[in-house]
C-alpha cells in the first residue's frame, strides 16, 4: 500500500478547455497526493491528453484553477527524443547542475541503457527510446510526473516490462504520478486511485486498495476491472468468464 | 572496379570521338578544337598565370557573392520562420520579389552599379539569396512542434530551444538551400561576367573569342563546372560530418 501523506501536491477545479465551439473539459477537479500514482482512464478523444498538457503547463488556453508544483517531468506516448542529440545528450537537455553527467549516467542505468549513452536515438528500438523518454524525465527528480500513455506504443511483452520498471522506479523515487493510459490493466496495476474522465468531467474516482505487487489474478483485479470496463461501456470481454 | 570502369565508358569514348573527328577535319577547328587543344591551352595559361589570376578573381567573386546574399538569407529566413511579426513583415515581400528572375535584372542592375565587381558580386549575392532564404524558412517551418514541446518539458528556454531544436532540424533544409544556392551562385557569376569586365574567367572567355581561341573557351567553361563540381563536393562533405545523426535514421 502506497504511503499517503496529507500534503496535496497537485490542485485542479474548474478546469475548463474548448476548441473552437466543441467543450472538452467542463469544469475537471483533480486532485493528487504527494508520492500517489493516479491513473487516468476515459474513452478515445475525452480529453485525457488535452488534461494533462494543462498539468504540464502546455497549455496556454484554459481557464480554471490549477497549482502543479515546479519539479514535474513529462513523458509522451512517443518519445519525442531529439534525433539530433546522443542519447546521453537527450537526458541531459536542461539539467543545469554542475553534475549532470553522473547523474545522466545514473538515470540510464536505471531503465537498464548504461551503454547506450553515445548512440543516436534512431539506433534505438522503440522501447528502448521510451526508456530514454523515462531517464529524461526521471533526471530532474520530479515531483511529479505526467505520462501520457507511456507504453501505448510498445508490443505486449515490452509493456509488461515497461510496468514493471515503473513500479520500481517508483518505489525508489516516490513520485507522484499521472497515468494516461488506454489499458484497464495497466492501470489497476501501477495506480493508487483510478480516475474515469467522461463528457467533460471526472465521472469517477476509485481507490484502489489491492496489496503489491500486483498481479492480474490478485484478488480483487477483476472485480475492479469489470467495473472500471463498464464504467467505460466497454462490453466485458468474452475471457472475463474465466476469472 | 568493373562498375568505375563501365561508367567511364561513355565519356571517354566520347572524348575520343571529338578528338578524331576534330583532327580528321570534320570540326572545324575555330568552332570546336579538339580536347588536346583544350589541354594544351590549360598548360600554356596556367605557366604563364593567366589561368590562376582569372580563377582567383572570379572565385573572389562567388565567395564574397555568397557569404553577402547567404547571410542576408539566413538573417531574414530566421527571423520570418521563428517570429511571427518577422513572418508578416518579411515573407510575403520575399515570396513576391523571388517571382522576378534575377538574371533578368542584368540591365537595371547596370544602370544602378555601373559594370564593375558590384555587378557581379550582387548578382552572385541574388542568386544565392533566394534558395537559402526560402530553406532557412521552410526548415524551421517544418520543424516537429512535439520535439519544440518536449524541450519546453525539460525546462529549456526559448532562446535554448531555437538553439537545441529548431537549428539542428533545420539543418538538413538549410544544406539543400546551400547546395542550390552554389549552384545558382555559379550560374550568376556566369551570366555577371560576359557583361564587361578586366578580370576573372568570364573575362578570359570573352577575350579569347574575340581572338578567336575556341580551345580557351571551351577551357574556361571547363573551369566552371570544374569549380561547380568542387563546390558540391565539399558541400556534400561538410554535411555527411555535420548530419552524422542522419545516419542511423537511414539505415533504420
Ligand atoms: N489542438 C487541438 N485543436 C482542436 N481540437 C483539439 C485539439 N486537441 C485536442 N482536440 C480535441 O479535443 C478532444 C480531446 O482530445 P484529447 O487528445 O485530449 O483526447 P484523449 O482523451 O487524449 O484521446 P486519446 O485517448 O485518443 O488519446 C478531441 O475531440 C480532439 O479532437
Ligand atoms: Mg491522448
Amino acid at each position: 500500500m502506497a504511503t499517503r501523506t496529507a500534503s496535496r501536491l497537485v490542485e485542479a477545479a474548474r478546469v475548463r478547455r474548448s476548441f473552437g465551439g466543441t467543450v472538452v473539459l467542463d469544469g475537471v477537479d483533480l486532485a493528487i497526493d504527494r508520492g500517489e500514482v493516479v491513473a487516468l482512464l476515459g474513452a478515445s478523444g475525452s480529453g485525457k491528453s488535452t488534461l494533462l498538457r494543462i498539468l504540464a503547463g502546455l497549455d496556454g488556453e484554459a481557464s480554471g484553477n490549477v497549482s502543479v508544483p515546479a519539479s514535474r517531468a513529462v513523458v509522451f506516448q512517443e518519445h519525442r527524443l531529439l534525433p539530433w542529440k546522443r542519447v546521453a545528450a537527450n537526458v541531459t537537455l536542461g539539467v543545469r547542475t554542475k553534475n549532470a553527467a553522473s547523474r545522466t549516467a545514473a538515470a540510464l542505468a536505471e531503465v537498464g541503457l548504461a551503454d547506450r549513452g553515445d548512440a543516436w536515438p534512431a539506433e534505438l528500438s522503440g522501447g528502448q527510446s521510451q526508456r530514454v523518454a523515462i531517464a529524461r524525465a526521471l533526471i530532474r527528480q520530479p515531483e511529479l510526473l505526467l505520462l501520457d500513455e507511456p507504453f501505448g506504443a510498445l508490443d505486449a511483452l515490452n509493456r509488461l516490462k515497461m510496468q514493471a520498471l515503473f513500479s520500481r522506479l517508483r518505489a525508489v523515487h516516490e513520485f507522484a504520478a499521472l497515468l494516461v493510459t488506454h489499458d484497464v490493466d495497466e492501470a489497476i496495476l501501477l495506480s493508487d486511485r483510478l480516475l474515469v474522465l467522461d463528457d467533460g468531467h471526472i465521472i469517477e474516482s476509485i481507490d484502489v486498495d489491492l496489496d503489491h505487487p500486483r498481479a492480474v489474478d490478485t484478488p480483487g483485479f477483476a472485480t475492479l476491472r469489470r467495473r472500471l470496463l463498464t464504467l467505460l461501456r466497454v462490453p466485458a470481454a468474452p475471457d472475463e468468464a474465466l476469472s | 572496379m568493373s562498375l568505375r570502369v563501365r561508367r567511364l565508358t561513355t565519356p571517354i569514348m566520347l572524348l575520343a570521338v571529338w578528338e578524331g573527328t576534330a583532327r580528321a577535319g570534320v570540326l572545324a577547328p575555330d568552332k570546336l578544337p579538339p580536347p588536346s587543344a583544350v589541354l594544351e591551352a590549360a598548360w600554356r595559361l596556367s605557366r604563364d598565370g593567366t589561368l590562376g589570376t582569372s580563377l582567383l578573381d572570379s572565385l573572389q567573386r562567388a565567395v564574397l557573392g555568397l557569404l553577402i546574399g547567404g547571410t542576408l538569407a539566413l538573417v531574414l529566413g530566421s527571423v520570418a520562420g521563428l517570429l511571427r511579426a518577422g513572418d508578416d513583415l518579411v515573407d510575403p515581400t520575399v515570396q513576391a520579389a523571388r517571382m522576378l528572375p534575377h538574371l533578368g535584372l542584368v540591365p537595371l542592375l547596370i544602370i544602378w552599379l555601373g559594370i564593375g565587381e558590384s555587378l557581379k558580386v550582387t548578382l552572385v549575392a541574388l542568386g544565392a539569396f533566394f534558395p537559402i532564404y526560402l530553406n532557412t524558412y521552410a526548415g524551421i517551418r517544418d520543424i516537429d512542434e512535439r520535439l519544440v514541446e518536449a524541450a519546453r518539458t525539460c525546462g529549456l528556454t526559448w532562446s535554448e530551444r531555437v538553439r537545441h531544436v529548431v537549428l539542428p532540424g533545420a539543418m538538413p533544409s538549410l544544406f539543400l538551400g546551400l547546395r542550390l544556392a552554389f549552384a545558382a551562385g555559379w550560374l550568376s557569376l556566369v551570366v555577371g561576367e560576359q557583361v564587361n569586365g578586366q578580370s576573372g574567367l568570364g573575362f578570359m572567355m570573352m577575350e579569347a573569342r574575340e581572338f578567336s581561341q575556341t580551345e580557351v573557351v571551351v577551357l574556361g567553361l571547363l573551369v566552371y563546372a570544374l569549380l561547380g563540381l568542387l563546390s558540391d563536393l565539399a558541400l556534400r562533405m561538410g554535411e555527411r560530418r555535420l548530419l552524422t545523426w542522419r545516419r542511423g535514421l537511414q539505415a533504420a
